[in-house]
């Protein structure tokens, strides 16, 4: 009875059409005036990328000059500094949603993971999901947050089709954590460099539903399959200072909550999305210029785009005295035209009139419970990386590894099968790596095992096989599975050392190759590649390269 | 003799308008006592009619020993609903399967099955208690045919044990409102005079208890709605501590105030539903987990009764209930009723709580803070009526103006004043920190006492329009029951006595608190006041079915 009279809602839901709603004003093409330019600020600025991420203090003495226009955008950025936060909204990959027991799957058809609760029909509660503690504990102590052992969630009320009650549960005044940072290093090809921005709070809260507007505007639709869907909160100082440096923040944030486990963190299905606030203002002021938030982030690279050009866009109209034109607004991000623009002004500071939420008791940790998940924590990118930069690895390699959890763990895991370090780094970022891109396979996808890629570093080391036929092997692994030691014997792959037999094989090529040998004996010794090759072949690639080129020699030069 | 009483209950009915005043029947001495009391008194030869029975234990009886069957019973109630309801309209709806769920009662009797406690007990809920099929409105045109496809959980544990949902009856719009003109779709009268109001919220609830159209009936209490109403119409109300009862399917008006309660005709079948909705609900986090004792098991049964049954028990009177504003046969009637607990046994001393004038303030700032949150699901965009409009704003507005009345309206502007910015710290959160005190008052005055006494409402029943223009001095009418629910507290409310008015006299309730958790207490206290109180008999002149209850 209750399912068959919630499909029926489901499918009058499905249809619901809300008639004409214009959901957004226009579009206000403020923008517009500044094309032409944008383009040109954007490639300044992306010249410019490396050198600003990387200065640390900047010149303090700054004079305005009224006559901008003579100095290039270079010129004038470097008087100016913008002060960045960013709010991310992390979609947690709990089994069920944050207060009643439905599943969420993304891409679902519209308006079938729904109930009377997360409907907000009539007499509908809400009860705690409380896997959404748990991970918010988790991402609080992994931004070395402070805890709020009593928090509580409060109601934040406004009105729109996809909150079905009327009113978010989040959390307001008493957020789960506050008061962390966050450690990352900048990519080598930007400069490098470590960063540590602060986090202001972490709090719990539902996503709302999703519209579907129709072509032509005319209605919207509303899918409530979102609605519900636990989402950690996470707000940062306004610590960042450029586009790159927000983009690896929100990639840091990713990667926090992918070696968490409690989120996808994938940004193109919004389980991860950034709302960045931005400001400039003369270098060495203190005073905050007016802060415009920015949507619609998809990418790290429209994280960094979008920044960029907001930043040249507000530093152009400062610069020109233009200040009253940058206005507290929201302002949409257009992957199409690269720039932003605005979404809506805000009149003033909306009241979203918050206050407890009666439906729910408060959320009290206990002690042993931040301490049991404390101890359950895997060991965190940073920590990662200042350990693998303390196994030798260079930047570029630590920042690889590091960067997704499984091929950080695939990696830990073949060291720890005695691999050589470097070897190993090298044989995942070079060949596993192209190979897992062509096949589109992430590295748990892959068939070989770090207890085979050990072995096979291992054979290879030790002379057991060659390189060459190492990497053939390698691929077999990848694709086929199966083990180091099978597959040498299956296949007779072992690596001749012999001298006498590498000799014998010398004998028959130079035998067979009068003409060659007597060219090189004539001055061609280029041909020594040639003749090596011949005898590879002849082994059928199993001899020894080093003894070969050295048998090789020996023997083409013996009569000269 | 139980063949007798089940035959009875099948007895002929009047129609209302043909019935005259029954002359009452007072003679105890504590009643005479009382100066307020009708006084008309009988001839001293007649005996004193017997105290309220159980209508759920005699019908069980009678079931079990197959002296009447469900749909006997069932189409004598529905009988009697037909023949009263043009008078009353408490119900919004009638359920057309009554007669089937009683035919599949006798059908599991006659197999010999098992059958739950409330096999075959006529259950009316209150509209704003959802039910799988039936329409559920709030007594709100925004919840105009709105069917929930779900059943609250106290619906769904009275028909696991057996009930049958009568219907749904009235009740004041989402239930803001002490009269139940509050309704969006009729105005239901009190069955003791047609000219007055039931009380509200519930009083669909308590005049279908009081004219015998059902046996028992939910309700909900949020500031009152269930004892009020009670008081009202001469029925027993039981408002449970919060969190007793899950309130997973009741509407919310205020979230940490709303109880689901019960409505009977004796405090033993109040007592019988109460047990059968009360415990934890997993879709319900505010719902208590503590153990739920069986109620009926602290009763004592009448013929066993000792001469001073509640020797002992401590029973503090609130001095601040009696005061000015108060119906002075209210008053007498409070006053009498804790002579015959005296006379019981109890001690009984007033006792002041000097916070209780700022209960109502600070209820009506938080009850209009939490509604004007809880109502803003009645958007028009999911269920309920929509308006026709070309853009949101006007979707909202439109869809909220035509289908909320004047009341919810203005609890909704009043509750969003006081949560606004600016204004939160000097409303809501010093009405929390009042509501602070009002608890701590509270338990000081039940740690010296077991139980507390006091009106549940200023005076008895009032004519229908009286206060309907004049919100403040209905919310005033709430004072007795407000402070209640903002200590969380369990009362019961049961008729003790009659102020003059109507046809027949009106009924007046006395109210009993007890502490959290301490329904047990209240529920033994009140029955042995109930089986002792001689000379009443309250059942209301619209029906002449005296054996009924």
């Amino acid at each position: 009875m209750f399912i068959s009279t919630l499909r029926h809602l489901s499918v009058s839901m499905a249809s619901l059409l809300c008639r004409g709603v214009l959901t957004y004003p226009p579009l206000l093409n403020y923008a517009a005036f500044l094309r032409r330019k944008s383009h040109i600020f954007y490639c300044t600025m992306s010249t410019t990328e490396a050198q600003t991420a990387t200065q640390g203090s900047q010149s303090t003495q700054i004079k305005i000059s009224p006559h901008r226009k003579k100095k290039g955008l270079d010129d004038i950025l470097k008087d100016y500094e913008a002060v960045i936060g960013i709010e991310t909204h992390v979609q947690l990959s709990t089994l069920t949603k944050a207060f009643c027991s439905c599943p969420y799957n993304y891409g679902s058809q519209p308006n079938t993971n729904i109930c009377p609760v997360c409907m907000g029909l009539p007499g509908a509660l809400p009860v705690l999901n409380s896997k959404v503690i748990e991970c918010a504990v988790k991402l609080g102590l992994a931004l070395n947050c402070k805890l709020n052992l009593k928090s509580k969630f409060d109601r934040k009320q406004y009105f729109y089709p996809d909150l079905p009650k009327g009113y978010q549960i989040s959390q307001f005044d008493v957020p789960i954590a506050y008061g962390g940072h966050i450690d990352l290093d900048l990519p080598v090809e930007f400069g490098g460099g470590h960063r540590r921005f602060g986090i202001t709070r972490v709090h719990m809260e539902e996503d709302a539903g999703k519209l579907l507007h129709s072509g032509n505007g005319s209605y919207s639709q509303v899918d409530l399959n979102r609605a519900g869907v636990p989402l950690l909160e996470i707000v940062s100082e306004p610590d960042m200072r450029n586009g790159i440096e927000a983009a690896e923040y929100a990639a840091e944030i990713q990667r926090l909550v992918r070696y968490l486990g409690i989120s996808n963190g994938n940004m193109q299905e919004g389980s991860l999305r950034c709302d960045v606030n931005i400001s400039v203002r003369p270098t060495g002021q203190v005073k905050f210029g007016t802060k415009v938030e920015i949507k619609n982030l998809n990418s790290f690279a429209s994280v960094n785009r979008a920044i960029d050009f907001e930043i040249a866009r507000q530093v152009l109209l400062v610069s020109e005295g233009q200040d009253d034109q940058i206005v507290q607004e929201t302002r949409l991000w257009e992957e199409g035209s690269q720039k932003t623009v605005t979404m809506r002004k805000k009149e003033g500071l909306s009241d979203y009139r918050y206050f407890p939420e009666p439906d729910l008791p408060g959320v009290t940790l206990a002690k042993d419970y931040v301490d049991s998940i404390r101890n359950s924590l895997p060991e965190l990118p940073e920590v990662k990386r200042r350990r693998y930069e303390k196994m030798g690895l260079s930047m570029q390699d630590v920042l690889f590894l590091a960067n997704d959890v499984n091929v950080a763990e695939f990696f830990d895991a073949t060291i720890a099968k005695g691999a050589d370090v470097k070897l190993a780094a090298n044989w995942i970022m070079g060949d596993i790596a192209a190979y897992m891109k062509n096949e589109k396979l992430s590295i748990d996808e892959i068939k070989l095992t770090p207890q085979e890629l050990a072995e096979l570093i291992a054979s290879i080391k030790g002379g057991t096989i060659s390189g060459k036929i190492g990497k053939e092997i390698l691929f077999e692994l990848m694709a086929k599975g199966g083990t180091v030691k099978g597959m040498i014997e299956e296949k007779d792959l072992v690596q001749i050392i012999d001298p006498a037999e590498i000799e014998k094989m010398v004998d028959k090529v130079l035998l067979d190759n009068p003409k060659q040998l007597e060219q090189y004996r004539g001055g061609k010794t280029k041909l020594q590649g040639y003749f090596a090759g011949q005898v590879m072949k002849a082994s059928m690639g199993k001899a020894n390269p080093g003894l070969l080129n050295k048998i090789l020699l020996e023997k083409l030069n013996a009569k000269s | 003799m139980l063949s007798t009483t089940a035959q009875s209950q099948l007895c002929r009915l009047r129609p209302a308008h043909a019935l005259k005043p029954r002359p009452l029947t007072t003679t105890t001495a504590a009643a005479a006592s009382s100066s307020s009391l009708l006084a008309d008194q009988p001839p001293p030869s007649t005996p004193p009619p017997p105290p309220p029975r159980s209508q759920i234990l005699t019908l069980r009886r009678s079931l079990l020993s197959r002296q009447v069957t469900a749909v006997q019973l069932a189409e004598s109630y529905l009988a009697r609903l037909r023949l009263t309801e043009p008078h009353l309209n408490s119900f919004l709806h009638v359920s057309d399967a009554v007669l089937t769920e009683a035919q599949s009662v006798d059908d599991r009797i006659g197999r010999g099955e098992d059958v739950g406690p409330l096999a075959g007990v006529l259950v009316g809920v209150k509209d704003n208690i959802c039910t799988a099929d039936m329409p559920s409105t709030g007594g709100s045109r925004i919840l105009e045919d709105y069917r929930p496809p779900f059943d609250a959980t106290a619906v769904r544990k009275v028909r696991e044990l057996g009930g049958i949902v009568v219907g749904k009856t009235n009740l004041d719009e989402f239930g803001m409102g002490s009269t139940t003109e509050g309704s969006a779709y009729k105005v239901t009268a009190n069955p003791w005079d047609v000219s007055r109001v039931p009380g509200g919220s519930s009083g669909g609830s308590a005049a279908a208890v009081s004219a015998r159209q059902c046996m028992v009936a939910l309700g909900s209490d949020t500031g009152g709605s269930v004892r009020q109403p009670a008081s009202f119409c001469g029925v027993v109300g039981f408002k449970p501590s919060y969190g007793r009862v899950s309130r997973y399917g009741l509407m919310a008006y205020a979230s940490s105030l709303d109880v689901i309660g019960c409505f009977g005709s004796s405090v033993a079948d109040t007592a019988i539903l109460l047990n059968a909705i009360s415990g934890h609900d997993r879709r319900d986090a505010t719902s208590s987990k503590r153990e739920v004792p069986d109620f009926i098991s602290y009763f004592t049964a009448s013929n066993t009764l000792e001469d001073k049954p509640l020797e002992g028990m401590r029973v503090g009177l609130i001095c601040e209930t009696l005061g000015s504003g108060v119906d002075s046969g209210v008053v007498s009637v409070i006053n009498a009723a804790a002579s015959h607990m005296e006379e019981l046994g109890c001690i009984v001393k007033e006792v002041s709580l000097p916070s209780f004038s700022l209960g109502l303030p600070a209820y009506y700032i938080l009850a209009s803070s939490e509604s004007s949150s809880n109502l803003s699901r009645y958007d028009g965009v999911r269920y309920g009526s929509q308006a026709v409009a070309d853009e949101l704003s006007s979707l909202y507005g439109v869809s909220r103006a035509e289908g909320f009345g004047s009341e919810v309206k203005r609890r909704i502007l009043m509750g969003t004043y006081a949560l606004s910015a600016g204004y939160y710290d000097a409303y809501y959160k010093r009405a929390q920190q009042v509501r602070t005190i009002i608890q701590k008052s509270f338990k000081a005055a039940l740690d010296e006492n077991d139980i507390l006494i006091c009106p549940a409402a200023p005076s008895a029943a009032y004519k229908i329009g009286e206060k309907k223009n004049d919100p403040l001095a209905m919310y005033a009418g709430d004072i007795m029951t407000v402070n209640v629910n903002l200590a969380g507290l369990p009362a019961l409310v049961l008729p003790s006595g009659y102020v003059d008015g109507g046809p027949s006299g009106l009924p007046v309730g006395l109210q009993m608190i007890g502490a959290a958790f301490d329904e047990e207490k209240l529920l033994k206290v009140g029955h042995i006041f109930e089986q002792t109180l001689r000379g009443r008999r309250f059942v209301p002149p619209i029906i002449e079915d005296d054996n009924a209850c």
